[in-house]
């Protein structure tokens, strides 16, 4: 059992837990992902590692309430313990000095993208971080993000915060500035996000570093659930990535594998609320 | 008189396609008393010979005719860690069955029965704590809790070492959880044997490390005396033909794992869900594929919501005929009977999606027999301009695994086959790498559950002599 050590509510729906786990936190690299799995009955999700601490032997998880497990999951307090947390799995990002790159954070792609920008920092890289979300108080970690960048620029969509507009167009901006060479981008967020800042690098030729999160069960290669189509054939995303070329993933097969199982998730959701509800009122009538 | 071999009782087929309860139901002890006495007690066994781990076969039968189970327990458990698995899974008719001189003429005793009789005795009554040996000091790390690796854990914990096992998964048991359904092995005998070795020989086992990224493999050998090797062939194959990411194309180990380790069957009361269409075509046809269609016609029967009613079709398209069928005689039996349908000398060579990306069919082309090659197996080949299309919307894949390849991170040194498979001494389980075991699938390829047994013990009675210092490495 892992215990959590601390919450953090970054919005109604994003949540930050940073949870005990060193066995994870011993090798855990940017980049790399865990498994969870919050009771006997629960099933099993990826989450990228955010941070981690060596010394303390945590990993740092910030996730979104999307669905039943992530709800679920986002109701639990300090203290309490989830049944599984394995990893870190994926290869960690190939960090080296490419120059100036972007990181691009879309929602809650922004906690993975954290890290990442943070060690490319480290490694020499000028960094340009472009970080967006739906609204304002979906927007986190500016400042965290902010320390690690040399530039950074925050959008919403409906302008609520920062520029109003979605994280292509600066994106484009920069790579139409010729003054400023972009090396490489690194982009993390929703799947529709990911594909069209693939779509916007692809006309300058920049390469592109996506991280793909597919449904996953294992997570360690036994399955194939989280396989994707590439220009030269399918591969796992739990061995093989999380990061990929993002000029050779099959977006339209992608985005079409995430639907599969949408009726059952809605099932799962409903009947999780129902007996939230249910428990709510037994406790309101006590 | 000639006492004929004891049938064991079964669920009945139309119920059983609309549950997950075991089929076989086991012998009573009356029954398992007179199959007892159908033995011969042969001086010079041959049914031992086909045991891979050399149970006694003669004396613990002999103990159990004579009304002393306890004994019985005692042969058994000298060779055997885990008999009411293995009674259940092993393919005894090529096996200790198979030797049977009583087979050469009549039906074979049978043993696989009496050996699940045996442990499923002992699971209740627990006659036989397994013993361990003063401690040694030394400490050995077990890669995987399947069968490979539980037996060499529990043979080297009995000698006294200290054993500690690392398991990827949230669970131990390897291809027994994940791999096997429910009605074929019940998965509370799985944790049933496997907590009882551990609690009486006093294994730690560490869950949810994946050896390559948690731990490496050279990291475990500045820590552990000796490392063995079973983390099996877990790494399913797809056909290289156009079509498999369509939504609806999965493996049988996503498919099973799915079924068995998350309990998707009981969805959403378990919250993994997992969904086969009306018309299911599983591809190959071993024990994984008749696993994984016997699974489908349930989940079809399950969600229509009524019992003993198969709303759907499971298709089996196999590229070999009936005769080359190599899953085990029992299991082929059972799907036949629940209503699998079979289609031979078939192979697939494109899946058709819709516009949504969803399966909705599957072109394939009829195939015939060739001569026997050098392996001795008559290769099939394509019969020309015989395409035809089957409608299907799910198609599991269940051709076959190789060795994962995250063990083999910071694992310098330690040789693999083109196949990708470890090369180890078979008769030690020995790796080209330093202080470093092997066995099971990982060296074989998918194989069977005892043969992994038998490789974990060939292993643990290496690693003992090494860390006891009788032989060098």
């Amino acid at each position: 059992m892992y215990k959590i050590l601390r919450k953090e509510t970054f919005s109604d729906v994003t949540k930050l837990m940073e949870i005990q786990a060193p066995h994870v936190a011993h090798s855990a690299k940017a980049g790399q992902f865990i498994i969870v799995r919050i009771d006997e009955a629960g099933e099993r999700i990826p989450l990228t590692i955010a941070d981690y601490d060596k010394e303390k032997g945590s990993i740092t998880i910030i996730f979104q309430e999307v669905g039943k497990s992530t709800m679920h999951l986002g109701r639990m307090e300090p203290g309490a313990e989830i049944s599984t947390l394995a990893g870190p799995l994926g290869h960690p990002t190939e960090i080296k000095n490419y120059g100036t790159i972007i990181c691009v954070g879309g929602g809650v792609g922004i906690a993975p993208i954290y890290p990442i920008a943070r060690s490319l920092k480290e490694a020499g890289n000028t960094v340009i971080s472009i970080i967006g979300a739906r609204t304002k108080s979906l927007l986190f970690w500016e400042d965290k993000m902010r320390e690690v960048s040399d530039e950074l620029i925050a959008c919403t969509d409906d302008g609520s915060y920062g520029r109003k507009s979605l994280v292509t167009e600066p994106l484009k901006e920069f790579l139409e500035n010729k003054d400023k060479k972009i090396a490489r981008v690194w982009a993390i967020g929703p799947a529709i996000m990911m594909k069209f800042v693939s779509l916007t690098t692809k006309p300058y030729n920049v390469p592109t570093v996506v991280s793909l999160n597919t449904i996953m069960i294992d997570g360690t290669g036994m399955c194939g659930g989280c396989r994707v189509l590439l220009d030269d054939g399918a591969q796992f995303v739990c061995v093989d990535g999380p990061e990929f070329d993002a000029h050779k993933v099959n977006w339209d097969s992608l985005l079409s594998r995430l639907r599969f199982y949408r009726e059952e998730e809605q099932l799962s959701l409903q009947r999780y609320e129902h007996k939230c509800r249910l428990e709510g009122a037994a406790e309101g009538g006590r | 008189m000639k006492i004929k071999r004891h049938e064991m009782p079964n669920q009945d087929p139309f119920v059983r396609r609309g549950n997950y309860d075991e089929v076989a139901l086991g012998y009573s002890l009356e029954t398992a008393k007179e199959e007892a006495e159908r033995c011969l007690q042969c001086k010079e066994p041959k049914c031992v010979e086909g045991c891979p781990v050399g149970v006694m076969i003669p004396q613990f039968i002999k103990a159990l005719r004579e009304g002393d189970i306890v004994k019985s327990v005692q042969w058994m458990k000298a060779k055997n860690n885990l008999p009411a698995i293995c009674g259940r899974v092993c393919p005894q008719e090529v096996q200790c069955e198979g030797n049977c001189i009583l087979g050469k003429k009549g039906e074979p005793v049978a043993i696989g029965r009496l050996e699940r009789f045996v442990g499923d005795y002992e699971l209740v009554h627990r006659t036989c704590p397994l013993e361990k040996a003063p401690k040694t000091g030394k400490k050995a790390a077990v890669v995987g809790s399947g069968p490979a690796g539980l037996t060499c854990a529990v043979d080297l914990a009995r000698e006294g070492h200290e054993v500690t096992m690392f398991e990827s998964l949230h669970s131990s048991g390897g291809v027994l959880i994940y791999g096997i359904p429910e009605f074929r092995l019940p998965k509370k005998v799985v944790h049933s044997e496997v907590n009882y070795a551990v609690e009486c020989l006093g294994i730690d086992i560490k869950v949810d490390h994946i050896i390559g990224r948690t731990f490496t493999l050279d990291e475990l050998l500045k820590n552990y005396s000796a490392v063995f090797l079973g983390t099996g062939a877990g790494l399913p194959s797809f056909m290289k033909i156009p079509g498999i990411n369509y939504n609806g194309v999965m493996s049988a180990n996503e498919f099973l794992t799915r079924v068995n380790l998350m309990k998707g069957y009981k969805f959403p009361e378990y919250d993994t869900p997992v969904k086969v269409g009306g018309e299911v075509a599983v591809i190959g046809a071993g024990n994984v594929a008749m696993d994984a269609a016997r699974c489908s016609l349930r989940l079809q029967t399950l969600h229509s919501g009524k019992s003993e009613n198969n709303s759907g079709e499971v298709h089996m398209v196999y590229r070999r005929s009936r005769d080359e069928v190599p899953a085990r005689g029992e299991e082929f039996h059972h799907a036949e009977e629940e209503g699998v349908i079979f289609n031979f000398l078939t192979n697939p060579i494109e899946i058709l999606g819709d516009e949504k990306g969803n399966v909705r069919g599957m072109r394939c082309i009829r195939m015939k027999l060739g001569e026997p090659d050098n392996s001795g197996r008559r290769s099939p080949a394509a019969i020309l301009g015989s395409e035809f299309e089957m409608k299907v919307d799910t198609v599991i894949m269940a051709l076959g695994t190789s060795p994962n390849p995250l063990v083999f991170v910071d694992a310098a040194g330690l040789e693999r086959t083109r196949h990708g498979t470890v090369v180890a001494d078979r008769k030690t389980g020995r790796t080209m790498k330093h202080r470093v075991w092997a066995g099971g699938d990982i060296i074989t390829g998918a194989a069977t559950v005892i043969s992994a047994m038998g490789a974990g013990k060939r292993a643990a009675a290496d690693i003992n002599n090494f860390l006891k210092g009788e032989v060098p490495w």
